[in-house]
């Protein structure tokens, strides 16, 4: 036994299982992202678990040396909500993506977020159902031209930011699958206590490709990247933009500093634990919130709650099975 | 409690069979099920069959706002809640609509008269009042203004109009516990514990009980109006208590869960008839019980496999819509081999069909109702105890061999009460469940025992076995996933002879009641347990060779059931469905079974059953027009 035992590496959380995603998928960023953090964070392979659904985010969980359930279409945060109330002490994972949480598993995504289950879920979200090859999905934009909307989709999109906010979830950030600071935010998720949603706008080279370039590419990206920072102002990764709220409409708008007397002073400062902020920030035109948009430790954890009540029952006595069976009213034959 | 000082002659009565009717909301099932307490207290043996409409408040007055609640007593041991009532207790001109083509001719009726106003007559569809119209002479009637009495008796207790009426429940079961010479104690102390927070109701419902039963000693009773006595049955020596189906299921749930050494975890999602297993379950919580309601039924039996993922046991309750929904999820428990238990409270038709009444028609679902070759064990309780015994049998199944294992059970089981000999549990075998923890080397998921064919269950953070399941095939030698089309044939095979093998875990067919080689053979399965096996003892007493043989175990079937139903010259199937067991055993012996089908949402009646295997021995003719019999 050595008193420090080896710190784990990246490696450490690889399985030995071929990564079968197209190339240039940005889900291989993700996973690299997350076999980063966990050994940094210090979590061990043999207590974390990744559950996950269907679609091609939901392969993720084989390619982790962890455990891991791919369950069905929709019901990871089901699957694991069961898993974490039964076994609080392991870090379980939720891996889904546009069409599987927001679409067929939309319920359970709302569910999970308002018990407030201490785990972690992570939304790639690419605009598209990359599996079924092609359809547009709850977040595609109107008028996108799929196999299924041949003349383009006449659904309007959700935020998934806005639907974990309606919720009631307790930790909402968001990032994109190439950024540096995904490890950042795996990490606040994985370290705060109740449901963590991450949303990560994730690129699908084959049938939505670029489709988040004005936010991800190195070039135009900065001018549309707006990185949270709490108590910090709103001010986009380039310097030249920031947020202002409007106090006679309660709207926010994106304004440039400088043009027309605007001030850092103007602009808004981010406040995590204000949900409303969060929301008002979370689905802006022209630029895109990243990090941290909500964050309220204080809320009680549901898998907390549950073992409160059965610690309770169990000071009170119980388990004998012959008393459970003559409780009430009996009478003996003789 | 003061002795009746009416003199009055009870008739001595092998049995009873009484049914309370009454508006949904005059609290006919609370007055059923405390005339249930204390008619077991008195030593009868009993059985017991609510019958309620699918409102919780249909409009009051209506007919199909009626509730009834039928309990039969005996001197002797039964089975059955009773073919017909002998005693009618109507509090209102629907509950008597309804309910009188089921009194038998000549049998008692009580009948609230206060409630038999013009506007009630008119909404049950009477345009001329039965109690002057002289319709009712066929039977002996009591005649009672029940809700002028009864505010009578409670008008010191300034309940206020409402609260005031709702106490003639209490005052009607006064009055039947005086004709039926039962004691009023056990609703006293019941009245007193439930009304804790506020004495003065309580007091008030306990005067309108006595006033009831006042009524019964001093009131002088018309001419006719005979009254039954019926002596304590001969019961086998133990300690009893009255138990409806979801309770003993729930209970063996938990018991079984301990035999295992495993925490329970119960996802389910409110529905009728299923409810009160969570209601139950909900209440266990200091027997290593987790219950999680759930957002829907997809999120409830999901939760219950991550929990089996996690090493507990997985349970999921449901009644029939709420199985088609969770079907999916069910595949994904048979793919990746977890124990996850599913307990199937039946009810009546397709989509919402029939809530509150009972049916057997979920066993094709339960058999056969997946997509992709996927079985599963299935089980059926009989009786409100035998859920006991089952539910400890689906739990000691699953973890065995590592598969789901459906129970089915119905509306008439879970909530007719019975008198149950409570077992000792340390007679039960336990049979612990050993996570397997290594050796890391050669490890993989889909590491099997030889004889039982079940997966190895490894509980996440076992160290060095960190493995993935999920629902895309794996291979049968490395549990990773397997497009290998040879692969996916040896594992559906795999997946079908591992249940197969439960059949030798379990006991061989035997006949319930009569001999091998005989007449005909009655194959029944779940609820109609009692009333074929009254049935088949009713033809044997008059010298006919019949037999009764009820299942358990549906899927697989037990070993010997071809061989010895062969054995008989007819196989009759009676279901309360449109004909699934016959079929299955056509499908799976290659036996001329023949069906015998109710599909009414109410039980078989004993007569009917009878008059139909005489029918089929070239005795009678059937009788029963609302039976349609399928050959």
């Amino acid at each position: 036994m050595t008193k420090n035992p080896p710190t784990l590496s990246k490696k450490d959380f690889s399985s030995d299982q071929e990564v079968r995603w197209c190339p240039g998928c940005g889900d291989y960023a993700i996973l690299a992202a997350m076999q980063r953090t966990l050994p940094e964070v210090g979590a061990k392979p043999e207590t974390t678990v990744f559950v996950s659904g269907i679609g091609c985010s939901s392969r993720f969980p084989y390619y982790m040396s962890t455990y891991g359930f791919h369950t069905i279409h929709g019901r990871a945060p089901a699957v694991a909500t069961g898993l974490k109330i039964s076994r609080p002490e392991l870090d379980v994972w939720v891996i889904t993506g546009d069409g599987d949480g927001l679409s067929i598993g939309g319920n359970h995504l709302l569910h999970v977020l308002r018990r407030n289950v201490n785990l972690q879920i992570i939304l790639f979200n690419n605009q598209i159902y990359g599996l079924t090859k092609g359809q547009y999905s709850p977040t595609s934009a109107v008028g996108k031209v799929t196999p299924s909307s041949p003349v383009g989709s006449i659904d309007q999109p959700i935020c998934p930011a806005r639907v974990a906010l309606g919720a009631n979830a307790r930790f909402v950030a968001r990032g994109y699958d190439v950024s540096k600071q995904l490890p950042d935010l795996f990490k606040a998720a994985y370290e705060f206590r109740g449901s963590a949603f991450v949303e990560v706008l994730q690129n699908c080279p084959v049938f939505n490709d670029g489709v988040f370039d004005l936010i991800t590419d190195r070039k135009q990206g900065p001018q549309h990247q707006l990185w949270l920072e709490d108590g910090r102002p709103m001010i986009t990764a380039d310097g030249k933009k920031g947020v202002r709220l409007d106090p006679k409409t309660l709207q926010v708008e994106v304004v440039t500093l400088g043009e027309g007397g605007v001030t850092e002073d103007d602009l808004l400062v981010h406040d995590e634990t204000n949900a409303t902020l969060a929301w008002l920030i979370s689905d802006l035109p022209e630029v895109k919130a990243l990090g941290v948009l909500y964050r309220d430790p204080s809320a009680p954890v549901y898998d907390d709650a549950v073992r409160a009540q059965s610690e309770m029952a169990r000071q009170k006595g119980g388990g004998d099975i012959d008393a459970l069976l003559r409780s009430g009213h009996v009478w003996d034959v003789t | 409690m003061q002795t009746p000082t009416q003199e009055v002659e009870r008739e001595l009565r092998q049995s009873v069979v009484i049914r309370f009717a009454g508006d949904s909301g005059d609290g006919m099932q609370l007055t059923g099920t405390q005339f249930t307490t204390a008619t077991a207290l008195m030593g009868n043996d009993l059985a017991t069959f609510p019958d309620f409409p699918a409102e919780i408040r249909a409009p009051a007055g209506t007919t199909y706002g009626v509730s009834g609640f039928q309990i039969h007593f005996a001197d002797h041991d039964i089975l059955t809640p009773g073919d017909e009532p002998e005693v009618l207790v109507a509090m209102n001109p629907a509950a008597l609509k309804v309910n009188l083509p089921a009194l038998v001719r000549g049998g008692l009726l009580i009948i609230n008269t206060g409630a038999f106003t013009r506007q009630n007559l008119d909404k049950a569809g009477y345009t001329t009042n039965p109690l002057e119209d002289g319709s009712l002479a066929p039977y002996r009637v009591l005649a009672i203004d029940i809700t002028a009495l009864t505010l009578a008796s409670v008008q010191d207790f300034n309940l206020g109009a409402k609260a005031a009426g709702r106490c003639k429940n209490l005052w009607t079961l006064g009055l039947m516990f005086w004709l039926f010479g039962r004691s009023r104690e056990s609703t006293v102390e019941w009245l007193r514990r439930k009304f804790a927070k506020d004495p003065n109701l309580a007091e008030a419902n306990v005067a309108a009980l006595n006033a009831g039963h006042v009524y019964g000693e001093t009131a002088e009773l018309p001419q006719g109006v005979g009254i039954y006595q019926v002596a304590k049955a001969e019961l086998a020596p133990g300690t009893y208590r009255n138990v409806n189906g979801n309770d003993a299921l729930a209970w063996g749930l938990v018991a079984g869960a301990q035999l295992a050494g495993l925490p329970l975890f119960y996802g389910s999602y409110p529905i009728t008839p299923a409810s009160t297993l969570l209601h139950a379950l909900a209440k266990l919580k200091s027997f290593d019980v987790v219950t999680f309601q759930a957002e829907d039924e997809i999120a409830a039996v999901a939760a219950a496999i991550g929990a089996s993922f996690g090493g507990s046991l997985g349970v999921t309750g449901t009644s029939g819509p709420g199985v088609a929904l969770k079907t999916e999820a069910i595949g994904l428990a048979i793919a990746t081999e977890l124990p996850l238990v599913i307990c199937d409270v039946q009810r009546g038709g397709p989509s919402t069909g029939l809530p509150t009444k009972t049916e057997q028609s979920d066993l094709f679902q339960a058999v056969w109702g997946r997509n992709g070759d996927a079985p599963l064990v299935v089980l059926a309780a009989a009786t409100p105890g035998d859920c006991f015994y089952m539910g400890i049998e689906a739990v000691r199944l699953a973890t065995k061999y590592m598969t789901p294992v459906m129970l089915l059970s119905d509306g008439f089981i879970a909530n007719s009460a019975e008198p149950w000999k409570l077992p000792r549990f340390s007679d039960f075998e336990p049979f612990p469940v050993h996570h397997h923890t290594g050796p890391v080397e050669g490890f993989h998921p889909s590491l099997r025992d030889p004889k039982t064919y079940g997966r190895v269950w490894v509980k996440p953070g076992t160290p060095g076995l960190m493995h993935r399941i999920g629902g895309i095939e794996k291979g049968q030698d490395s549990g990773n996933i397997s497009y290998d089309p040879d692969n996916h044939h040896a594992m559906t095979k795999l997946r079908a002879e591992k249940v197969a093998r439960v059949a030798d875990d379990v006991p061989e067919a035997t006949l319930d009641s009569g001999e091998p080689g005989g007449e005909l053979v009655v194959v029944g399965w779940g609820s109609t347990y009692g009333a074929i096996r009254q049935a088949v003892a009713q033809v044997r007493a008059k010298g006919r060779n019949v037999a009764h043989l009820h299942l358990r175990n549906l899927w697989p079937l037990p070993r010997g059931l071809a061989a010895l139903l062969r054995g008989f010259d007819q196989i009759m199937v009676p279901e309360m469905n449109n004909g699934q067991l016959d079929r299955l055993l056509r499908a799976e012996l290659l036996v001329d079974a023949r069906g015998f089908n109710k599909i009414a949402g109410q039980p078989f009646r004993i007569a009917e059953l009878a008059a139909e295997i005489e029918r089929r021995l070239g005795v009678a003719p059937s009788p029963h027009a609302n039976v349609d019999v399928r050959a």
